[in-house]
């Protein structure tokens, strides 16, 4: 062999890479013998070894979808606000005033639990390629992240390195990271998620997109060299754990925040002119996606010398260069004639140019190494052939309804309170956030829980009298919800999101979805994905806010153990006024009310919640139940209501309940509050479970608002049939008193949720 | 009022530095790009925050050997002004402009937040002088390497030339975490010895409008800009 590969003076391991393949080469690739003979049979031949790479990489769940494909096609994508969905690198809605929002979320979870810094920080890397990728300029990062139980001695250091890695990326590009959530549970120990979303601004008519256009245009790959690292990303994170996986490490990508700055101001200064027909960010399965991508969309071909590919190792092959997810590169098509005109915008900002090879008509990816033919496949089965899957599920739902009466306690009222401001998942994330820079570009107005969603001022929109237009950006999901019950679930990660978004006084315009489940061939975890797609796609038709982007990541499993499931959902809004935004924090002397929860309620519901888990050390029972008229109707009216300028705070009730959200309100200013009870509750104590799951229930579809125009309101919430109860009127007591049941001290209460997560990073706080 | 905003490969708080004071001046700053080794003559340099050539080596370190390092020192020796913000401050330290060092934060981690700053009494200086001493400013700051550290001899020697000119200070007796890096003596910005040029850590562009939390940088700029002008 060595003899063949010298005679033919081609290097050994390239010529290796275009030997003919064996079913075993597939299989450890990631690919099924059915699917083998599939490629074999659609190819009409044997794939060589770098043809083979390249189908396993478009195979892969992470690049075909083909568990999830059946399903993701049944989510409502249009609405007249949508300028592009799902397809694009991102989602694209229109604004108003020839301004569109470009939006994507996406996981990086497998590579960030092998190497928590890098693997998310090139999650947020990624992410930030997929918005400028289509002509935005990148304005804001948000991320949803599940770590494993506190406890667990492995969780400091992921929750630390992930951490650090969000930062670093984002911090150093100069893109503030304003918000999102970090939640902790036992079923994510061997298996954390982080997931990073990027929202862009562009003009409507300035997006563009990865579709190839015109026979013999040139190709041009930009950014940074290629390099052996990330090689076969793509198959590693759609597949599951085991104890070795560490073992992956060289498969997770090095990010350069850096470098993706560069590329960031290259990329747009190069859009501003006209010379860029398509263009495509090279993510996962790097070169081949992006290569595969392009010439399909545009149903055409492409020739490539990859001789020409800038290499940062030598005697690289072609296997190694297709499949390689180095960073911070991407693939072009420009004009032609226009490459020098281009290349003198990278050679300023010091990155490669090289022009790679040409599109063409023949449908079909050649590529040439050494002078050699080193892969030449038709594109229509690398991605219309790649498997849709109708695998079997289950949906199943936990419908027995608990009572507050099931649950007894010794606990009284104010050891709950402290139990769930000690719990990492409500407790303040502060330490978190202050490692992220929130506040370069200048425009954030709210970030990390100032309001229920993070916003952002929009750059250039300023007016006489007016700051301009704001965006507002959630990331929501209950994932223990959607483990009782998927359909519930999913609509209520959507309804909350909605919620979130209309509490900052910003209107709900659409999603972007990290589908996040175990592995798909069980029949429950199937299940999930289904029925929480299922009640996205209600909650999302109803309330108007489609789905314009989105990404899956299946086989979140170690050593065959679920994480719990957990679809993410993303969710912008915009706001005419950014001045008219609301933050979480009441003033002195505001009434709060209650919307969505009428005088004579009754019980709170127990079951699914914060609540029941400290009782119970579980949470089983039906999830609360989600009414969607009652959702759309709570977030009309809190819009209607700020419009004329009635608000000052809102805050959505979730997780902990309505005494939870209440401190929440209070805790920035140190205010009392003597709260209003509902009649039936006035002779309770506080160990009583029908006061306690008024306190702490997770009734849906309620929003409690801070105001100083208390009869005005009455009178609006009146007409419009809208059901609330006035909690009562703020004082500078700092005691919230439930009548003379019991009485909080709200700087005690606020203490401790400022210290749960740094005691449990193992910091002493200090002041 | 003629300013400039220098721009290195990594620079990202141009853009808000640019809107700051345009939105004081009326006047957009010209854009001076690290390669330049001519320069107009400007009232005004601001060096921008960012995290120039992705402070590989040392914060500022290679940002210091750009060739409009030299155009800098020139428009200092002709008696003008430069303002160096956050990385900007790296790289005045860096270049040697300003003494001492800006070692990693004290708790190692990057730190982006809220402080208040407090205005010392100082030599005479075209950033100050309109304010009151003893003034207070809120300014967040967003750094992982803005801990100032200053042998003992430079110390005494800054505190005799009156060139501590921004400190951090607490606002509540009990307060511990009023200081965001742990610097020497809380120091938050420095002076040249002709107090022409300033190094800070806190970002002043950042706060601006009322929607920061506050407009206590306008001010601040304001100041400077009147100052200058005269």
């Amino acid at each position: 062999m060595e003899l063949q590969s010298e005679l033919l003076k081609i290097n050994k391991n390239e010529y290796l890479a275009q030997q003919k393949s064996k079913l075993e080469d597939a299989l450890e690739m990631g690919l099924t013998k059915d699917e083998y003979n599939l490629i074999c049979e659609k190819i009409d031949k044997i794939p060589n070894i770098t043809e083979l790479g390249i189908f396993s990489a478009m195979f892969s769940e992470h690049c075909s979808y083909k568990s999830s494909k059946k399903w993701l096609k049944t989510l409502p994508t249009e609405a007249s606000h949508v300028i592009q969905g799902p397809g694009e690198n991102a989602g694209v809605i229109d604004i108003g005033e020839n301004l569109a929002a470009v939006f994507k979320i996406e996981s990086h979870n497998h590579p960030s639990f092998i190497e928590p810094y890098q693997g998310s920080a090139t999650g947020v890397g990624g992410i930030l390629r997929d918005v400028f990728t289509m002509g935005a300029r990148p304005i804001a990062l948000m991320n949803a992240l599940r770590f494993g139980s506190p406890d667990q001695p492995l969780t400091k250091h992921l929750v630390s390195g992930v951490v650090r890695g969000i930062g670093g990326y984002g911090n150093c590009i100069g893109i503030p990271t304003v918000g999102g959530e970090t939640n902790f549970d036992k079923s994510y120990d061997g298996n954390i998620l982080v997931n990073a979303m990027a929202v862009g601004l562009a003009k409507k008519d300035r997006i563009f997109y990865s579709a190839a256009t015109g026979a013999g245009n040139p190709v041009i790959y930009v950014g940074a060299k290629t390099g052996r690292d990330g090689i076969h990303g793509a198959t590693m994170a759609s597949a599951e754990f085991t104890e070795n996986s560490t073992e992956k490490r060289p498969t997770v990508q090095v990010g350069d925040p850096f470098t993706g700055k560069l590329l960031l101001e290259a990329c747009l200064e190069l859009m501003n002119t006209d010379v860029v027909l398509s263009i495509q960010d090279m993510g996962a399965a790097g070169l081949t996606s992006s290569s595969v991508e392009m010439a399909s969309k545009g149903s055409l071909g492409m020739n490539l010398n990859l001789d020409l590919v800038p290499t940062r190792e030598d005697k690289m092959t072609s296997y190694e260069i297709m499949l390689s997810e180095s960073q911070e590169r991407m693939l072009m098509i420009l004009k032609p004639g226009s490459e020098e005109k281009a290349k003198s915008i990278f050679d300023k900002w010091d990155l490669d140019f090289a022009n790679i090879g040409e599109v063409t008509n023949t449908g079909r990816l050649i590529l040439t190494k050494h002078g050699f033919e080193a892969c030449n496949l038709p594109l229509e089965p690398l991605v219309e052939d790649a498997p849709e899957y109708n695998k079997p599920y289950e949906i199943k739902a936990i419908k027995k309804v608990l009572k507050p009466s099931d649950l007894k306690t010794n606990l009284t009222i104010i050891d709950i309170l402290k139990i769930i401001f000690k719990n990492p998942n409500i407790a303040s994330k502060k330490w978190i956030w202050e490692q992220y820079d929130s506040s370069v570009m200048g425009d954030t107005i709210f970030a990390n829980g100032d309001s229920d969603a993070s916003l952002v001022k929009i750059h250039g929109t300023e007016k006489k009298g007016s700051l301009g237009k704001g965006l507002a950006i959630t990331t929501d999901c209950t994932p223990r919800y959607v483990k009782s019950d998927p359909i519930i679930g999913g609509m209520q990660a959507v309804c909350e999101a909605a919620r979130n978004i209309a509490s900052s006084g910003a209107k709900p315009l659409a999603i972007t979805n990290n589908l996040n489940f175990g592995n798909p061939d069980k029949k429950n975890v199937m299940g999930e994905i289904v029925g929480s797609i299922k009640g996205i796609s209600q909650a999302a038709s109803y309330l108007s806010t489609p789905i314009v982007s989105g990404n899956v990541s299946l086989y979140n499993e170690t050593n065959g153990k679920s994480i719990l499931p957990t679809p993410v959902i993303g969710m912008v809004g915009a706001i005419d006024e950014v001045e008219n935004s609301l933050k979480i924090s009441a003033e002195p002397d505001n009434v709060l009310i209650a919307l969505g929860q009428s005088e004579n309620f009754k019980a709170g519901w127990v079951g699914c919640s914060i609540y029941q888990e400290i009782i119970n050390k579980k949470y089983d029972g039906a999830p609360p139940p989600i009414n969607l008229e009652n959702e759309k109707k709570v977030i009309e009216i809190i819009l209607k209501l700020n419009e004329q300028k009635l608000l000052t705070a809102a805050h959505d009730v979730s997780d902990g309940g309505l005494l939870t959200t209440v401190c929440e309100m209070l805790f920035k200013y140190n205010l009392g509050l003597d709260i209003n009870l509902p009649s039936n509750l006035i002779n309770c104590n506080c160990y009583d479970p029908l006061l306690q799951s008024w306190c702490f229930g997770e009734d849906q579809a309620r929003i409690i608002i801070a105001t100083k125009h208390i009869k005005k309101i009455q009178l609006i919430l009146k007409e419009n049939n809208i059901d609330f109860f006035v909690l009562g009127k703020t004082n500078s007591s700092s005691n919230l008193n439930l009548k003379d049941i019991t009485t909080i001290s709200i700087p005690d209460i606020r203490k401790l949720n400022e210290k749960t997560i740094p005691s449990m990073m193992g910091i002493k706080q200090q002041g | 009022m003629r300013s400039g905003v220098v721009i290195f490969p990594g620079s990202n708080c141009d853009r808000d530095m640019i809107v700051a004071l345009r939105k004081i001046t009326g006047k957009t700053p010209i854009k001076i790009w690290h390669k330049e080794y001519d320069i107009p003559n400007l009232d005004l340099i601001v060096i921008p925050g960012g995290f120039t050539f992705g402070d590989y080596l040392r914060c500022g370190a290679l940002a210091a050997r750009s060739p409009v390092i030299t155009s800098i020192k020139n428009h200092i020796s002709r008696g003008g002004t430069v303002l160096g913000v956050c990385n900007g401050f790296q790289i005045l330290i860096e270049a040697k402009i300003l003494p001492g060092s800006l070692i990693r934060n004290k708790k190692l981690l990057f730190t982006c937040r809220e402080t208040t700053l407090q205005v010392q009494s100082c030599i005479e200086n075209p950033f100050l002088s309109g304010l009151k001493i003893g003034e207070c400013l809120k300014f967040p700051v967003a750094h992982n390497e803005g801990n100032y550290f200053a042998p003992e001899d430079l110390l005494k020697q800054l505190k005799e030339e009156g060139r501590i000119a921004l400190k951090y200070i607490k606002q509540k007796d009990n307060e511990k975490n009023y200081n965001p890096n742990g610097s020497t003596e809380d120091i938050a910005g420095i002076l040249s010895n002709n107090g022409k040029v300033l190094g800070m850590m806190p970002h002043p562009e950042r706060a601006i409008n009322y929607l920061h939390g506050g407009t206590d940088g306008l001010k601040f700029l304001t100041n400077c800009v009147e100052q200058i002008i005269g």
